[in-house]
């Protein structure tokens, strides 16, 4: 004999006072506003302008002038980090749109298709997976030259199969399931039945990969700029304040320590912002608790 | 002594009761059936006996076991009794396997942990205990992986786990209900046999009262966490004394009123299947030489007519739901022809198909895998719509859904719920109800009453025989279950190895069964009357 405890319904207010009862949820959330909320406010303000250099105050330790002190031209960091905030969105938010758009329908066909569509989709998605990520992102700036926009379609194209097999590994798991073949039996064909039935379902595996990938995509690209490959000076961001950072470790270390905490507090914030949505839309969580 | 007591005991979870009051005691070398319908607590009762309960629970009471109080137990002491003194079978002989270990090493694993035994010596008596539960190492060694056993195979296997240390008390809990009816009666023989043998106690848990009837000294009934009856077998089973028994007895028994038999050879048949095969590719022995095909389904023929109802019996693995398959045209036949209202249905595109599907529908086993749970039911009932000719508006297919809701005994109001809050029979219904909703002339209903309790699948058998009257509806049943058979049927056809080696009117075939395969099933299947008259004899 199963056990089946009935489950309270799933309606608009039961997911938010489930949203209000998980803390890394909460925390995720709080964390993601807070430098979302940093990055709108730099486009009407910040504390001093990041375009000008001030030779006379370079390298200051953080004061109550400079909260986090300045950098080598005597740009004011705190301010550079909100800049920085607005690009390294912008290359997440994008990169993982790229990935998401493209991967997602590929990996569904995939699935839905099956056979020889699926071997040769899947071998193509290996070949791009089996480049290091940032290295042929170096490449394709390299190539197409460097700029926060090559940034974003490189960063985006290794995004691809990664949501092509997430999303096929999901889709290949709802296939077979009973309520498939019924939908099958009634007519329906394999696009129908993917939108209607198997995106649904695979929804949540989807929106936590998304939280991993962006906040990998705002690693990637400090990565890039931190080569020098990404945003292009005078255009702070988070990476190219490393770059600038680390031969002065010793006698600047602020220059390094805060937009380093900027990328480790934004990453953490998404990826509990998406265990946390994980375990909200997991119907199997509420049994938990 | 008892072996086994269990005084008052309740139980609850977050506040919600599940047992209230229940004394249960089992002697060695007993057998006691724990009867009851899903969500009476027969499995709570079980898993509070192996402190397995779930975090929320809280139980009190007395549970005596070998004089240890179970409830007190320490954490320890439960781990020393649980596989050593009390073992446990699952229903589930695909699911209570680890599907990445041997056989072999799962059956020692419990072994080397309760008796410090090493490696060898832990081997030698899996490969006892296995040969013991019918699986020689000659033909089953211990380096096969589960995936390789069939589910008769399996639950062996879980046997012979819960069996190595001779228990003093086995609790299994619905040991045969995924299983056909013919393992079933061999998974029920090695039961009584090892209990015989090490007179051991066991709980056999089930919703099935013919099953527990046949192998249960004494009997408790279930109700809602409540024990409305217990007491010797054959006595309870014949006075039937509490309203509740009869109740129980008279729905596993039950056969709908159905109009006289549809006549045979009377009109122009619905569905031909004409020597239909389907192969599967087997697997590659030599580099050389291509694999063998596996013959699924091999030169099959049957013929329906409208309005009549003809059941495909045979057990798990005979290709009876491929057969169903290839029918409903969601799997290609590799031989032989379907025709649908005299218009071949196999070799053609989807869009050609679309009339075939509307007359042609499908309920599933599974009530539970067989709805979207993120649809509500007014979009999942209404999936068969689509290929109408002319789409509905919104408000006539709402006025479909209701109707056909309505048909099966639902209400319009349940249109706005998710499956998963209806019950097991309740789910059933909306299966039918999304069935009929285009007024198909055919419904292929694939074990539509085998996961469902026995008031339930009373229920349900009604419903089919109900609208099979009102919409002339024709049924192929595909079961194993021969009372199934035997209650909606007008014709059978016995299935066996991919081949119909059986047909003719229900009764004749059930009744005087001239094939092996048809003599094997009619032997095995449970039946509540033979099983009570052979209690009588035996109790007295």
């Amino acid at each position: 004999m199963t056990m089946r405890i009935d489950l309270p319904e799933e309606t608009i207010a039961g997911v938010l006072a489930k949203a209000f009862g998980n803390r890394s949820f909460l925390i995720g959330l709080a964390i993601t506003l807070l430098v979302v909320a940093v990055a709108l406010l730099s486009f009407v303000w910040t504390p001093y302008d990041v375009t000008k250099l001030v030779i006379a105050d370079k390298t200051q330790a953080p004061s109550w002038a400079h909260w986090f002190g300045t950098d080598h031209f005597g740009r004011d960091i705190l301010s550079m980090i909100m800049v920085g905030a607005r690009n390294s969105i912008a290359v997440a938010l994008v990169a993982v749109g790229i990935g998401m758009g493209i991967g997602v329908p590929l990996g569904a066909f995939a699935a839905a298709r099956g056979g020889l569509a699926d071997e040769a989709l899947m071998r193509v998605n290996d070949l791009v997976f089996a480049f290091p990520a940032l290295l042929s992102a170096i490449m394709i700036t390299a190539i197409f030259g460097p700029g926060a926009v090559n940034a974003i379609i490189a960063i985006g194209i290794f995004n691809i199969p990664v949501f092509a097999r997430v999303t096929r590994a999901g889709a290949l798991a709802i296939w077979p399931r009973e309520f498939i073949l019924a939908a099958r039996a009634a007519g329906k064909g394999l696009t129908r039945i993917t939108v209607e039935h198997i995106l649904p379902n695979i929804a949540t595996l989807l929106l936590v990969q998304g939280t991993i990938q962006f906040a990998l995509g705002i690693l990637a690209e400090a990565g890039l700029s931190y080569v020098g490959l990404g945003a292009q000076p005078p255009m702070p961001s988070w990476g190219r304040m490393l770059f600038d950072a680390q031969t002065r470790m010793v006698t600047a270390p602020w220059m390094a320590i805060f937009p380093g905490m900027a990328i480790v507090i934004t990453v953490l914030g998404l990826n509990l912002l998406g265990d946390g949505i994980a375990d909200i839309l997991d119907p199997k969580s509420r049994r938990r608790r | 002594m008892s072996l086994l007591e269990i005084e008052n005991l309740s139980l609850t979870i977050s506040a919600t009761p599940i047992l209230k009051g229940v004394d249960l005691a089992i002697a060695a070398g007993e057998v006691v059936g724990l009867v009851g319908e899903s969500g009476s607590g027969k499995s709570m009762t079980a898993l509070t006996i192996m402190r397995l309960l779930p975090h929320l629970a809280r139980a009190k009471g007395r549970v005596a076991f070998d004089g240890i109080d179970i409830l007190g137990a320490s954490e320890d002491q439960m781990c020393a009794l649980r596989g050593d003194d009390i073992g446990m079978v699952f229903q589930e002989p695909m699911t209570a396997l680890n599907p990445v270990k041997t056989i072999g090493e799962q059956v020692a694993e419990g072994i080397r942990w309760h008796t410090k035994a090493g490696r060898a010596e832990a081997e030698e008596r899996a490969r006892k205990i296995l040969d013991r539960v019918g699986l020689p190492e000659a033909k089953f060694p211990l380096s096969r992986y589960p995936h390789e056993l069939s589910g008769g195979q399996r639950q062996r296997v879980v046997i012979a786990i819960a069996c190595a240390l001779k228990p003093k008390l086995l609790i299994a809990d619905e040991p045969t209900t995924a299983l056909d009816v013919v393992l079933q009666a061999q998974i029920l023989d090695l039961l009584r046999d090892l209990v015989s043998e090490n007179r051991m106690g066991l709980l056999l848990i089930s919703h099935d009262l013919a099953v527990v009837t046949e192998m249960a000294d004494r009997l408790t009934i279930l109700r809602r966490g409540e024990v409305t009856e217990a007491g010797d077998t054959a006595r309870t089973l014949s006075e039937q004394s509490h309203p509740y028994t009869r109740e129980l007895a008279l729905a596993s028994m039950h056969v709908p009123a159905r109009p006289k038999p549809h006549p045979a050879g009377s009109a122009k048949p619905l569905l031909e299947v004409e020597s239909v095969g389907r192969d599967y590719p087997g697997r590659r022995k030599s580099l050389i030489r291509p694999a063998q095909p596996i013959r699924a389904v091999d030169d099959v023929s049957l013929t329906i007519e409208p309005a009549q109802s003809v059941a495909l019996v045979g057990r798990s693995g005979c290709g009876k739901s491929t057969l169903a398959r290839m029918i409903l045209a969601l799997d290609k036949p590799t031989a032989g022809t379907i025709r649908f209202r005299g218009e071949p249905i196999t070799g053609k595109p989807e869009s050609a198909l679309r009339p075939a599907r509307r007359d042609m529908q499908v309920v599933f086993q599974d009530p539970y895998g067989s709805f979207d749970p993120r649809q509500k039911v007014e979009k999942l009932v209404a999936e068969p719509l689509h290929l109408l000719e002319k789409q509905p508006t919104k408000a006539e297919r709402r006025e479909m859904v209701a109707h056909a809701l309505h048909e099966v005994g639902l209400g319009p109001r349940d249109m706005d719920k998710y499956p998963h809050e209806f019950s097991g029979g309740q789910r059933q219904r909306l299966s039918i109800a999304r069935a009929i909703i285009t007024r198909p002339k055919l419904v292929v209903a694939d074990e539509p009453v085998s996961a469902l309790d026995v008031s339930i699948r009373a229920q349900i058998l009604d419903l089919f025989a109900e609208l099979n009257q009102k919409l002339g509806i024709a049924y192929l049943f595909i079961t194993h279950d021969l009372t199934v058979a035997r209650a909606m049927a007008d014709e059978v056809l016995v299935m066996h190895e991919g081949k119909i080696v059986e047909r003719g009117p229900a009764a004749d075939v059930l009744d005087h069964p001239r094939s092996e395969a048809a003599q094997a099933l009619v032997a095995a299947a449970p039946d509540l009357h033979r099983a009570i008259a052979r209690k009588m004899q035996e109790q007295g």
